[in-house]
Order: C-alpha cells, then sequence, then structure tokens
C-alpha cells in the first residue's frame, strides 16, 4: 500500500515536472519588459494600421512617425511648418498654393528629399489604380507640379480654404516607392520616409518597433526606441500595462480608472472630434418630420449618456463641432427639457395612442436604429437613446447588422454613426450635412437637406477670411438647432494611462480614428526625461 | 522498453516485447508495415487529397462570395465610412471582386497552381509573403503545445486509470472536463495574470521582449513558454481522458490479467501492456485533435499577439480576402489531412493487427 502511495505520489511529481517545464525554461528573470529607463517607450495600442504607406492612407492625419508632411499639427491644432519652411502662399482665387520646401533633408535611406516627392506622392494618390479609400479628401486637388528642387505648386478645382490641412499629408519616396506595386509592394511594410523614427521591425498582430532617425532635421529624439505593440482586447492591454511590460496604453474609462491614484503613472484624458450621432432620415415620414426631429434633440438626456455609457468620459454634443471647439457656435448647447418636447410633439398633432406611443393621422411614431453589432459603445449609445425617446412618445426599434446589412436601408431607418475630423469644421460638416454629398457612399446618412445650412456651409468652404468662416458656420449650426436631422449625442475622451517619466506631455484634439498618431505620444520625437 | 525488474524472471522482460517478437517473426513480414505499403499508402492520400483541395477551396469562394461582408467595405475600413461612392466604385474595380466566385475561384486556382498564390488584399501583401512570415511561428507553437498535451495527457491519464475511483483520478477526471469547458481565451487571461502579474515569471506576450527586436533563443523560450502551455492546457483533457479510458478498457483485458496472473510486476504491465493498448484510440485522436489545434492556436495566438498565421487567419475571413484567405484553408486543409495520414500511420506501426494496405 505504502509503495503504491509513493508511486502515486512520483506519478503527480512526474506530470507536475510535465506541466512546468515550460515555465521551468523562464530562468532569468532580468530581461523583464522595457526596463526603467526614459530613452525606451513601448505603448499599446488596440489596432494596428493595415499599411505603413502614406500612398495607401497610412498617417494621412499627421503624426505618422516614420514621415513628415508638409505641414504638421503643434499641440493646439494650429498648422506649422514643417517639411515646407512655411505655410503656403495662397492665390488671390484661392485655387493655387505654393510651398518652398526645407532644403538639406533626407530620407531614412541617405537620398535627398525633393519636389519630386511631393509630386509623386500626391499624384499616386489620386492614380484610379491606387487603391486608397480616402483619395475623396483630396477632391479639390487639380494638379500638382514641381518648381525646380524645392518648390511645389498645387492647383484646386474650386476654391477650398482648408486645403493647406490637407497637407500634413506623408510624403513617400519616390525613389523607393515608384519601384515597388504600390498595393501590394514592400514600401506598405519596409516604409522609407523623413520623419523622426525609421521603422526597425514590423511583425504584424504583434508590434511595431522603431528607432530614432539621427539624421532627422528637427534634431535627433530623446526617445531612442519606440515599441507599439498591437494588443487588441482591452483586457490584456491593462494587464500588460500593469505588468510593467508596457510603459502607456489606450484603455476604456472604466479600466484606466484603477490607474487614478497610482503615483506612478499618469492619466491622459484626450479630447476629440469624435462624435455619435443618430441620423434622422428625411425620407421617412416619422424622422423627416421637423417636430420630431426638434423633440428627440430635447428628450434625449446627453448627460446621463455621458456619465452612464462613457463613464463620464466624454461631453455632451449638439453637432459635429465639440462644445469646446474655437468653431462652435456659442448658446446652440440645448438643455435635456422633456416638458418642451412633449410639448412640440402635440403642438405638431403627434397624440398619445393607448400604448403610450404617439400617433399622427394614422401613422404611428416609430422607426428603427441600426447599429454595427460588435460595437458596444454604439450599442449602449442607441439603447439610453430609445429609452429617452420612449419617454417623449416615440417607439424605438434599435437593431445591430454589419455595414453590409445597414448601408441599403438608411434612407428610411436611422442609424448610431460616428465620426470626427478636428482639423477643420469642413471636413465634419460638409460630407455630413452637405445636400450634395446625399447617399454618396456613407456620407450624409440622414439625406439632411436645408438650403440655410448648404448656403453656409459653400461659403465656408470658399473664403479664407477666418471672420466670413467663423459667421457662416455659426449660421449653419443654428439653423442645424432648428432643423436638427441628426441627434448628436456625445464626443468622446480617449483615455490613456502612462508612466509618469517625462515632463511636457500634452494630447492633440484627436480625430474619430485613433492610431498611432494619437495618444499623448503624438509629438514623441519632442519628449524630455524628467530630471 | 527495457526493463529490469527486481524480480529478476527471466519472463520479466519478455511479454512487453511479446507483440514486437511476433512483429518480427516468422509472420513479421506480413504484419510489420516496411517501406513499400507506406509509400503506397502516402500516395493513395496524396490523389485523394487533390479533388478534396479543390472542393474545399471552391467552397471557401462560394461561402466568402455568400457572405454578408462587402471585400471593398472591409478593404477601406474606416476610411470606407466617409469615402464617395466613387472611389468605393473604382476600388471594388481595382481589387477584381467584381465578376462572379467560380471565375475568381479558376483564376486563383490556375495562378496557384503557377506557383504564384496571388496578393492579400486586407494586408496589402503577396500571400506567399505573409505565410511565409508568419507560419514559421505558428507551427512552433502548435508543435509545443501539442507536444505538451500528449505528454502530459498520457503521463497523467497512466496515473489516473491505474487506480480509478482513486484520489489522483478524481482530481484529473474533473479538471478535465473543467478544462475542456474552459476557453483557450480565458486560460490565456489566467496564465497572464499569474505568471506575468503575481509572479513577474514569464512575459505577458510578444515573440521578444518589447523593448527589442531580436529574437534569441532564450527569449523565444521564455516568450513561448506561456502561449504554448496555455495552448497545451486547453488541448490537454482530450488526451487525458482518452488515454485514461484506453488505458482502464486495457487493464480489464485478457492479456492484462494473464500478465498479472503469470506474477509481472506492475509497472511492467501498466507501461507495457495496458499503455500500449490503451493508446491505439490516442493515435486516432492525434489526427482528429489537429483542426481543434489550429483554432485553439488562433485564440492563443490573439491573446498573447503572437505574431503567427491566426491573426491573418481572421483577417482574411472578415474581409473576405480571396487569395489569402483560400491559401489559409489549403494550408489547413493539407494540415488535417496530414494529421490523419500521420495518425493511420502510426496506428499501423504500433497495432500489427492492422494492414496500412486496408486504409
Amino acid at each position: 500500500m505504502t509503495a503504491r502511495t509513493v508511486r502515486t505520489a512520483t506519478a503527480t511529481a512526474t506530470a507536475a515536472v510535465v506541466l512546468l517545464s515550460a515555465a521551468a525554461c523562464s530562468a532569468p528573470g532580468d530581461g523583464d519588459g522595457p526596463g526603467g529607463g526614459t530613452d525606451t517607450l513601448t505603448v499599446g495600442v488596440a489596432q494596428e494600421p493595415e499599411t505603413l504607406s502614406p500612398l495607401l492612407g497610412y498617417g494621412k492625419e499627421g503624426n505618422s512617425k516614420i514621415f513628415d508632411g508638409l505641414l504638421a499639427h503643434d499641440a493646439k491644432m494650429h498648422l506649422k511648418p514643417a517639411l515646407a519652411t512655411g505655410l503656403p502662399k495662397v492665390s488671390e482665387d484661392g485655387r493655387t498654393y505654393t510651398f518652398d520646401l526645407r532644403k538639406g533633408v533626407t530620407f531614412s535611406d541617405g537620398k535627398p528629399f525633393t519636389a519630386k516627392d511631393v509630386v509623386y506622392t500626391y499624384e499616386t494618390i489620386l492614380d484610379k489604380k491606387t487603391n486608397n479609400a480616402s483619395k475623396g479628401e483630396l477632391d479639390a486637388l487639380d494638379s500638382v507640379r514641381a518648381e525646380g528642387e524645392h518648390r511645389v505648386v498645387f492647383h484646386l478645382k474650386y476654391p477650398y480654404a482648408p486645403f493647406a490641412e490637407r497637407t500634413v499629408l506623408p510624403i513617400a519616396s519616390q525613389a523607393v516607392a515608384s519601384k515597388t506595386d504600390v498595393n501590394t509592394g514592400s514600401y506598405n511594410t519596409r516604409p522609407v520616409g523623413t520623419g523622426p523614427y525609421i521603422l526597425t521591425g514590423w511583425r504584424k498582430g504583434e508590434k511595431l518597433t522603431f528607432k530614432a532617425n539621427p539624421h532627422y532635421w528637427g534634431g535627433k529624439p530623446k526617445i531612442k526606441r519606440f515599441t507599439v505593440a498591437v494588443i487588441e482586447d482591452d483586457d490584456v492591454r491593462a494587464t500588460r500595462l500593469r505588468s510593467g511590460d508596457l510603459d502607456g496604453a489606450i484603455l476604456p474609462p472604466n479600466l484606466a480608472k484603477a490607474y487614478k491614484n497610482d503615483s506612478g503613472k499618469r492619466t491622459f484624458s484626450a479630447k476629440t472630434a469624435d462624435y455619435r450621432a443618430v441620423t434622422l432620415p428625411t425620407d421617412n415620414p416619422v424622422t423627416g418630420d421637423k417636430a420630431v426631429r426638434r423633440a428627440l434633440d430635447l428628450a434625449v438626456d446627453r448627460e446621463a449618456i455621458v456619465k452612464s455609457v462613457l463613464n463620464g468620459a466624454g461631453k455632451p454634443a449638439y453637432g459635429p463641432l465639440p462644445t469646446d471647439s474655437r468653431w462652435f457656435a456659442k448658446g446652440t448647447e440645448r438643455p435635456h427639457d422633456l416638458a418642451r418636447a412633449k410639448k412640440i410633439l402635440d403642438d405638431a398633432g403627434w397624440k398619445p395612442g393607448k400604448d403610450g406611443i404617439r400617433h399622427k393621422d394614422g401613422r404611428r411614431a416609430s422607426f428603427t436604429l441600426w447599429y454595427f453589432s460588435g460595437d458596444k459603445l454604439r450599442q449602449d449609445h442607441a439603447l439610453a437613446y430609445a429609452s429617452d425617446a420612449k419617454k417623449a412618445g416615440i417607439d424605438i426599434k434599435v437593431q445591430a447588422g454589419s455595414r453590409e446589412v445597414i448601408r441599403p436601408k438608411l434612407k428610411h431607418d436611422a442609424m448610431l454613426m460616428g465620426n470626427g475630423f478636428p482639423a477643420d469644421p469642413d471636413f465634419d460638416l460638409y460630407p455630413t450635412l452637405h445636400s450634395s454629398q446625399i447617399g454618396d457612399g456613407w456620407n450624409n446618412l440622414a439625406y439632411y437637406n436645408d438650403k440655410t445650412v448648404d448656403e453656409q456651409l459653400d461659403t465656408a468652404r470658399r473664403s479664407r477670411d477666418e471672420k466670413v468662416r467663423k459667421a457662416a458656420y455659426d449660421k449653419a449650426q443654428r439653423a442645424l438647432e432648428k432643423n436638427p436631422g441628426y441627434t448628436f449625442l456625445t464626443h468622446i475622451d480617449h483615455v490613456y494611462v502612462i508612466d509618469d517619466k517625462w515632463q511636457g506631455l500634452t494630447t492633440q484634439v484627436e480625430p474619430h480614428d485613433h492610431g498611432i498618431g494619437a495618444g499623448p505620444w503624438w509629438n514623441v520625437q519632442d519628449w524630455q526625461p524628467k530630471k | 522498453m527495457r526493463l529490469r525488474t527486481g524480480g529478476g524472471r527471466p519472463g520479466a522482460a519478455g511479454p512487453p516485447s511479446t507483440p514486437r517478437r511476433r512483429g518480427s517473426g516468422a509472420v513479421g513480414s506480413v504484419n510489420r508495415p516496411g517501406i513499400r505499403p507506406v509509400g503506397r499508402l502516402v500516395g493513395r492520400r496524396l490523389l485523394a487529397a487533390v479533388p478534396v483541395l479543390a472542393a474545399v477551396t471552391f467552397g471557401v469562394f462560394a461561402v466568402a462570395a455568400a457572405s454578408p461582408f462587402d471585400p471593398v467595405q472591409q478593404y477601406a475600413g474606416s476610411a470606407g465610412l466617409t469615402a464617395s461612392q466613387e472611389t468605393l466604385d473604382q476600388l471594388r474595380r481595382n481589387l477584381h471582386v467584381d465578376g462572379p466566385f467560380w471565375e475568381r475561384w479558376w483564376d486563383w486556382l490556375t495562378s496557384a497552381l503557377t506557383g504564384d498564390l496571388g496578393d492579400s488584399t486586407a494586408l496589402r501583401q503577396p500571400v506567399a509573403q505573409v505565410i511565409g512570415e508568419r507560419l514559421g511561428w505558428s507551427v512552433l507553437l502548435c508543435a509545443a503545445g501539442f507536444a505538451l498535451a500528449i505528454l502530459a495527457g498520457t503521463v497523467l491519464g497512466v496515473a489516473a486509470a491505474r487506480r480509478k475511483g482513486g484520489l489522483l483520478d478524481r482530481a484529473v477526471t474533473s479538471l478535465s472536463y473543467t478544462l475542456e469547458a474552459a476557453p483557450p481565451f480565458w486560460i490565456g487571461l489566467l496564465g497572464i495574470w499569474l505568471f506575468a502579474v503575481q509572479f513577474h515569471l514569464l512575459p505577458a506576450g510578444g515573440l521578444t521582449d518589447s523593448g527589442t527586436d531580436t529574437v534569441t533563443a532564450g527569449g523565444l523560450l521564455r516568450h513561448l513558454a506561456l502561449p504554448a502551455l496555455v495552448l497545451g492546457i486547453s488541448q490537454l483533457p482530450w488526451f487525458l481522458l482518452y488515454v485514461r479510458q484506453g488505458v482502464g478498457d486495457a487493464l480489464e483485458e485478457d492479456a492484462v490479467r494473464g500478465a498479472r496472473a503469470r506474477g509481472l510486476a506492475e509497472r511492467t504491465v501498466l507501461l507495457g501492456h495496458a499503455l500500449r493498448s490503451g493508446l491505439l484510440p490516442v493515435l486516432t485522436l492525434i489526427g482528429s485533435r489537429i483542426p481543434e489545434l489550429i483554432t485553439g492556436a488562433l485564440l492563443v495566438e490573439t491573446v498573447f499577439s503572437w505574431p503567427g498565421i491566426a491573426s491573418a487567419t481572421v483577417e482574411a475571413a472578415t474581409a473576405t480576402d480571396f487569395p489569402l484567405l483560400a491559401a489559409l484553408t489549403t494550408l489547413a486543409t493539407v494540415a488535417v489531412l496530414a494529421g490523419n495520414l500521420l495518425a493511420d500511420l502510426l496506428y499501423g506501426l504500433a497495432d500489427p493487427r492492422v494492414a496500412l494496405e486496408e486504409m
């Protein structure tokens, strides 16, 4: 008996040894994580870029690390020169932009940067054969040509005031990129740029690693090694930040809360232009009714959504422009006012039925609201919106679906949409509200058609006089308040947690899409270690 | 398996080698598979694989075409949500996804036969490059995890079968059922929390430490340990329960009872007789677990940011990236077919009663 017990124990022990043999390989504990140095930085992000080639859309909103644009945004989102020596000279008719280029700049392969690279980059993006889905952003551009080695001239199809904002787009190396297939070639994974960092490795699904560019025209960055770990799952990312494997990460607000009182870490709540809104299609007799639109706009409790859905990390939205933007029309904020919403519906003839849902001319105040399946944030927004609408007597059926399912239904159904480009008001307002954009791809999904808004948006994109533009956007926003074809709900903060080892960290106003270029590390090349 | 048991009886080393003796004896040339039957079996399976692969790839193209995902929207990603219709239409033409799916399948097949696997639209890379960069890491992870599962499963299974209903048996069996129900994803998170956060023993993910790029043998082992352990553990219950059942049943067989009656040492009986015959169903299991292993690896790779083929598979499927999807499916099919072939070969080698010719 005892012998048997001993053998059982031996077997168990053997099993344990086998099971742990893998773990036993972990002898040295020295190379643990990125270490305590201030010259390396490892951050965790949720999404990996599909490509690193600017020709296919990488870094089009700036901060691409590997590349520079002609211009760049500073912390306050003002334009400053990068590869250009100054802001562009614009012709009287607003259709010709001339940039003088920085001399002596080289790509990381040592080849000089010239006007040819700029021309190549823009022409390749606009080429029909190039599979760049965001080429529509350069719609205004007619042609670009080099004048000598250090000057480029852009000609526009129509006067377009925000064009300079588009020139933060990264410049690719013609010498390298033109030898490869633009859609599938090696430039997508092994880019060569002029930027502060040089890509040293990209193992897809795991991480991207960069080293400082010693010949960077803006001075060699203090952070010598920059690593971007790709960790899709929020919990895993939080765990790896906790384990010391990461110096910083983007986290959902509820997971970031755990670090609020951690003295070694700082939490950044980046302000954004990233909004969520409900489209109210013009062609649906319920959502197309101005009274219903206005009632919904007043019935929704935005503060409550910010508090419950966003854990406080955000603010109410009354239009695509955030309330703290200098372009925001002061006074267009709407308070939550259920009583007034009901009164508007009563006055317009929407009378409550037996089930509490209103009717008018035999039509039930009811419509369907779609969101992308799997998008928890939009789902929560949609459900909160539907529950607020119910209190006013409007019945909203919330449904999930894929892009392919949803898009054909949007002429009659509502959708919980999201977007946000902070650089210029035109980038959000025009595609979303201008009637020329109705039904064009995913633009103007509410089929919104308002004459005043159209006129003011046209004026604002043509004029380069800031006062004229501001006045036009004010008028457009007030017209939107009177005819709210979308119910704007929230602007969402992006929350980042990072080791407190560097000084002067800031965040920009971030766009809806926030990849490597967002977060406190938007300007990692300028970081200074704490003394 | 030359055992020297304390008894020192001449028959002690006999029984375990009985089948072997039979195999290499006079009738051995019939029962013991030689090179030729193996070659013929492999040849037959290769021939059968051709229509299977053709059908599978055709099916993939058909299913992908029938899926609600639109390759253009998936390609464009978030940029697609602000793109104009003109841009989207142009993309559709450029990506060659406007024709019927059988046309696309035929184009893919003919160029694949000439060695050109095409370009992945989702990853903006040639398919051959996508696979070349990642396959090795996935194979390494799968092999380590699988080996761990088989080894630990066998050892624990035998130990459990030895005393059915004993403490060890009850412990490992209930653990196995729990593990069978636990998704690899969850085990992975648990592993990270335990080994990376609590004990600081192992890195939480990736192939190398976050700060470095160079893959060293030691570093690789450290980073491989946790994902392989998790993958192994998620596969372990199947092997463990099979071995336990097989060995348990074998212990009841006449041959074993006979061996016991002859007074053979318990160890000889267990390892020489019961395990040998109890392992036979496990060999079949090896072949049939391969699809599950690939699925498990997919989840484990995602949790641990392992730069293998998994993330590419997910991306290819959701993006209806036809060329990449077809290549990966072919690869998985080949793995399953090869696994089954391997299981059959091993079975033929282990069980002299089975003739490879009949498979």
